[in-house]
C-alpha cells in the first residue's frame, strides 16, 4: 500500500526536491574553526513534466546553489532528490553520466559558457561524442537539428563558427542547443538572459518557451527579475537568504503576495511608468544577513516590518498552505 | 518655458581604431531645462556612454573627431580651454559617475582620505575643513559620519554606490551625469539608490543625465527621453508621453519588449541585431529590422521637430 502510494506521487512529477540542504564548509585560518556557509537550507520543490517554474531572489540567496545542486554538480548535504521516479541524491560517478543526459544547464555569461577555441560544431558533437554517438552522420544529423532547433539558420552559416563571431543573443542560442542536443528532459537556465539587450532577452524567452512546450521539457528559470517571470513560468518560488520563503501559481503570487518578503520586491520593481518619478518607495532597511552566521527564527525578521518580537526572531517559520498550493514560511499565516 | 541649462547641438565625436572609425557619437543635438533629468535609453554598444564622455571631455586618446556645440550655462565646453575646463566644469560643475564606478574606491585607503581628494588637490581647501565636508556630505545620502574612517572592503555594494554619489556630490555640482547607477547592484538596493536621488535631485536642484539600458528603471527618474540608436538620438521626447505613445519604430519596438509587472500585455522582440558603429548602413540606421521601412529609408532621415523638446529622426513623420 506504502509502496503504492509513492508510486503515484513519483510518477505524476518529473522532479520531487525535498528538504534540501546544501552547506560549504569554511575554516578560518588553518587551525580554525569549522564553520559552515548555509546557501540552501531545507528547500522543497515539484517539477512536473514539461512545466516551468521560476525561483526568484537576490544575489547570495542560494538560487544558483540550489539550480547546480539539483544537478548534482554539488553533493547535496542533505534531503532527497527524485528526477524520474529514481533517487539522484547520491548517485555514483557512473551512475551520473545517465542523469547529464537526462538534464541541461544554460549559463548566465553565455561566452564565459563556449570554449573560444571550438567551432560551433566541435561544441554540438563534444556532448555526443561523450556520451557515445559514434556515428558520424549521426552526429552530424544531430548537430544541424539542434541548430535549427534554436534558429540559428540557415546552419551552414553558423557551423564553422567560432563563439567570438558570434553576437550576444546568437551565443546564448547556441549555449541552449548544447543543453539539449542529449534531448533531456529537465533544463535549468541560471540567468539566461540577464547580460542581454532588453530586445534580445524576449526573443530567448520565447525560445525556451517553445522547446519547452515542443518537447515537453521541463524548465527551472533562475532569475532575480520577477518581472520576466509572468511571461514565462507557470509558477514562481521566491528565496531568501537559503530559504525558500513562498511558492504559488505566478498569477496568484502577482495578485496576492503573501511573504513580506515578496512583497517588498513587487512593490519595488518599475513598470515603465512617467508617474515613478514622483514616488519615494518604501524599501525595507538593511541587507541580506551573511549565510555563515544567519539570524534565528525567520531570516527576514531583522528587515521586516510586521515583525512580531518573541515568535519571529525566535523559532523559524513552518511552510504553510495558505491557500491551495501556494505555500509561506511566514508566521504571520499561522501559529503552532 | 524655462530657460535650458545643457544645450548639445550636433556633437560629433568619433574614434580611430585599426579596423576603421567608429562613430560613437553620430550628430546628437537635444537641451535639458534645469533641474530636469534626461534619460538616455538604448542598448549595449549604441553609443550612450559615449555621448556622456563626450559632454564631461574625457576622450578616447584615438579620438579622430570631436565637433559640435555643449552649451551649459552659456558657455561653449567645446571651445574651453582645457585648463579653465577642468578646474570649473569637470568635477566641478558638472560630475560624471561612471559605469561600475563602485568597484574604483581604494579598498586600502579610509573612505575619507578618498573622497576630499579633490577639494585639497583642486580647490585647495585645508584636509581638516575637506573632512569635514566630506562627514556632511555622506549624511545627506543616507550613510553615518563615522564611516569616514572606515574601508570601502568593509561596505556591502549598496553603501559604496552611496559614498560613489556623495563624492560626486562635494563640489555642489549643477549637473551629474550618472552612468548605469544601479546596474549591478540588487533589486532592494536599486529602489534604495533610486529614492536618493530623487531626495538630493529635488533637495538640490540638480539636473541630470542618466543612462541607463532598463527601460523600466528609466522612467524613475526620467523628465525627458533620449533613445540612442546606432550612435543616434532617434526620439527626443518628454517623459509624459513617451512610456505611453513613443514615436519612433525603434522605441515602439524597444517598448514591446519590456516586460511588466502590473499589466499584461504582449511582449516581442526585435529581429537581427544593430548595426556595427565601424560599418554603419546609409540612410536610416534602424530601416533593416523596421517595419515600416519604405523607399524613402535609403536616405538619412532629417530630425522632425514637433516642438523644442520632442523630435523624432525618421521619415515617417515627413509630410509630402
Amino acid at each position: 500500500m506504502l509502496a503504492l502510494r509513492e508510486g503515484i506521487v513519483v510518477n505524476a512529477s518529473l522532479l520531487n526536491v525535498e528538504g534540501l540542504r546544501k552547506y560549504f564548509e569554511v575554516r578560518r585560518g588553518f587551525f580554525g574553526k569549522r564553520e559552515y556557509i548555509r546557501a540552501v537550507d531545507g528547500v522543497s520543490l515539484t517539477l512536473n513534466k514539461g512545466e516551468a517554474i521560476s525561483i526568484v531572489g537576490e544575489s547570495g540567496c542560494g538560487k544558483t546553489t540550489l539550480g547546480k545542486t539539483i544537478l548534482r554538480l554539488y553533493e547535496p548535504t542533505d534531503g532527497r532528490i527524485i528526477f524520474a521516479s529514481k533517487n539522484v541524491t547520491h548517485l555514483s560517478w557512473k551512475e551520473l553520466k545517465w542523469y547529464r543526459r537526462e538534464t541541461g544547464l544554460v549559463q548566465q555569461d553565455p561566452f564565459g559558457a563556449l570554449p573560444s577555441f571550438m567551432t560551433v560544431k566541435r561544441i554540438l558533437e563534444e556532448p555526443l561524442i561523450i556520451h557515445g554517438v559514434k556515428d558520424r552522420r549521426e552526429r552530424d544529423k544531430r548537430v544541424y537539428k539542434a541548430l535549427e532547433q534554436v534558429k540559428l539558420t540557415p546552419v551552414e552559416d553558423f557551423i564553422g563558427k567560432y563563439p567570438h563571431m558570434l553576437s550576444g543573443g546568437q551565443q546564448q542560442r547556441l549555449v541552449i542547443a548544447r543543453a539539449i542536443i542529449l534531448e533531456p528532459k529537465l533544463i535549468i537556465a541560471d540567468e539566461p538572459v540577464s547580460m542581454l539587450d532588453a530586445s534580445v532577452r524576449i526573443e530567448i524567452l520565447k525560445l525556451l518557451q517553445k522547446l519547452q512546450k515542443d518537447y515537453e521539457l521541463g524548465i527551472i528559470y533562475i532569475t532575480h527579475d520577477l518581472s520576466t517571470t509572468r511571461y514565462f513560468s507557470e509558477k514562481i518560488c521566491i528565496m531568501y537568504a537559503g530559504h525558500m520563503v513562498e511558492s504559488a501559481e505566478t498569477r496568484r503570487i502577482l495578485a496576492n503576495p503573501l511573504h513580506p518578503y515578496t512583497r517588498a520586491l513587487l512593490n519595488v520593481i518599475p513598470d515603465p511608468d512617467p508617474s515613478n518619478r514622483f514616488i519615494i518607495k518604501n524599501v525595507p532597511a538593511g541587507e541580506p544577513p551573511n549565510l555563515l552566521n544567519p539570524p534565528t527564527g525567520c531570516r527576514f525578521n531583522p528587515r521586516c516590518e510586521s515583525m512580531m518580537k518573541g515568535i519571529c526572531n525566535v523559532k523559524e517559520p513552518p511552510i504553510i498552505e495558505v491557500n491551495r498550493n501556494h505555500y509561506v514560511k511566514c508566521w504571520l499565516y499561522g501559529r503552532t | 518655458m524655462e530657460k535650458s541649462h545643457l544645450t548639445v547641438k550636433n556633437l560629433v565625436m568619433y574614434y580611430r581604431t585599426l579596423k576603421g572609425e567608429v562613430k560613437a557619437v553620430d550628430d546628437v543635438s537635444f537641451s535639458l531645462p534645469r533641474g530636469e533629468t534626461v534619460a538616455v535609453i538604448g542598448e549595449s554598444g549604441c553609443g550612450k556612454s559615449s555621448l556622456a564622455r563626450s559632454i564631461i571631455r574625457l576622450l578616447p586618446r584615438n579620438v579622430s573627431t570631436y565637433k559640435g556645440v555643449i552649451l551649459f550655462n552659456n558657455l561653449n565646453l567645446i571651445e574651453l580651454e582645457e585648463e579653465f575646463f577642468t578646474r570649473d566644469v569637470r568635477w566641478v560643475k558638472i560630475t560624471y559617475v561612471p559605469q561600475a564606478a563602485l568597484n574604483s574606491l581604494n579598498p586600502v585607503i579610509k573612505i575619507g582620505d578618498q573622497m576630499v581628494e579633490p577639494l585639497i588637490l583642486r580647490q585647495k581647501m585645508d584636509k581638516h575643513e575637506a573632512l569635514d565636508k566630506a562627514a556632511k556630505t555622506l549624511r545627506r545620502v543616507g550613510i553615518s559620519e563615522n564611516f569616514i574612517h572606515r574601508y570601502p572592503f568593509e561596505l556591502s555594494g549598496g553603501m559604496k554606490q552611496r559614498i560613489i554619489i556623495a563624492m560626486s556630490l562635494l563640489t555642489n555640482p549643477e549637473l551629474m551625469i550618472l552612468d548605469e547607477p544601479t546596474s549591478s547592484l540588487d533589486v532592494l538596493t536599486q529602489a534604495n539608490i533610486m529614492n536618493l536621488l530623487k531626495n538630493i535631485r529635488k533637495d538640490l536642484k540638480l539636473s541630470m543625465i542618466f543612462i541607463t539600458h532598463d527601460v523600466s528603471l528609466s522612467s524613475e527618474l526620467a523628465d525627458k527621453i533620449a533613445v540612442m540608436y546606432a550612435g543616434q538620438v532617434v526620439e527626443f521626447n518628454d517623459a509624459n508621453t513617451f512610456y505611453h505613445d513613443p514615436k519612433h519604430p525603434y522605441s515602439q519596438k524597444l517598448m514591446e519588449s519590456v516586460p511588466t509587472l502590473r499589466t499584461e500585455k504582449k511582449l516581442d522582440f526585435i529581429p537581427g541585431a544593430p548595426p556595427s558603429l565601424l560599418n554603419l548602413p546609409k540612410g536610416c540606421r534602424f530601416a533593416e529590422r523596421c517595419p515600416y521601412a519604405f523607399d524613402r529609408c535609403v536616405k538619412d532621415p532629417p530630425l522632425i521637430y514637433v516642438n523644442e523638446n520632442f523630435y523624432v529622426k525618421c521619415w515617417l513623420y515627413v509630410r509630402g
